[in-house]
């Protein structure tokens, strides 16, 4: 599955459109990551921790959305986009959502 | 007085410790910037049209998470009591901002891309509760990297 976040792919055609696919996920924060992230709050710096958390999280929404575009028939997302909102306290909504199209 | 003498270690050590680590961290993100340069960023959304036959395309990211110092932090809070600019906060989303670039050029790199386009930031604060403090913040980059035809995916 070819992912760009440009609206057409160099050399290839678009053949046909199969709108909006998406893929998402919600995490929360362990015990674990937020005690450390706690004393990181103290002295400032990067919170290794969330920043892994995060990264797994998108990952898996790029997962979903590749396996949504496959269903429908797609060979590659044009026009990917990441959005993040948190949903509770300590939980957070990654999206990530594209075109799904099929390229020659 | 108890309590004001907890305020003053932390925000000691927060001082202390802070500017250590974010004197470190610039000069960090200012020695790979020049490492970073020879694999350029853009933000324009289209492909120039005299590529060369056969080039591909991917997806990059970069992203990190993080946080300002508890003495910044306690400068904001006073600050935001008259307004103004906050110094401290616009350190802390540069530093995070750059720090995203550079990963996304770094994976930009591993994936054999010479090239950045279309490049998009997406910022969220991750609050931690405390008297509606952004305390940590997420920056992520991402972008499409443009792949020569001669050279071949590390993934």
């Amino acid at each position: 599955m070819l992912m760009t976040n440009l609206e057409s792919v160099p050399g290839r055609t678009i053949v046909r459109h199969l709108g909006l696919v998406q893929g998402s996920t919600v995490r929360a924060k362990n015990i674990g990551r937020d005690i450390m992230a706690g004393l990181k709050n103290l002295v400032g710096g990067e919170l290794k921790g969330y920043t892994e958390l995060l990264q797994e999280a998108r990952q898996e929404a790029l997962e979903r959305l590749t396996q949504q575009a496959a269903e429908v028939g797609a060979n590659a997302v044009l026009n990917v986009r990441f959005t993040t909102s948190s949903v509770a306290q300590g939980a957070a909504e990654l999206l990530a959502y594209g075109t799904a199209v099929e390229l020659d | 007085m108890y309590e004001l003498g907890i305020l003053l270690i932390l925000l000691t050590v927060g001082y202390i410790f802070g500017r250590i680590a974010e004197q470190r961290h610039y000069r960090s993100i200012i020695r790979r910037e020049a490492a970073f340069r020879r694999i350029p960023v853009f933000a324009t959304r289209h492909l120039p049209d005299d590529l060369e036959p056969g080039v591909r395309t991917t997806l990059v990211t970069g992203s990190v998470v993080i946080s300002v110092d508890y003495f910044k932090r306690f400068l904001a809070g006073l600050r935001m009591l008259i307004g103004g600019r906050l110094k401290s906060y616009e350190s802390l989303i540069d530093r995070a901002r750059r720090e995203a670039v550079l990963r996304l050029q770094d994976q930009a790199r591993r994936k054999g891309g010479n090239r950045v386009f279309n490049v998009k930031f997406e910022t969220a604060s991750i609050s931690k509760g405390a008297k509606n403090t952004v305390g940590s913040v997420e920056v992520l980059a991402y972008g499409t990297a443009v792949i020569p035809p001669h050279r071949s995916t590390a993934e």
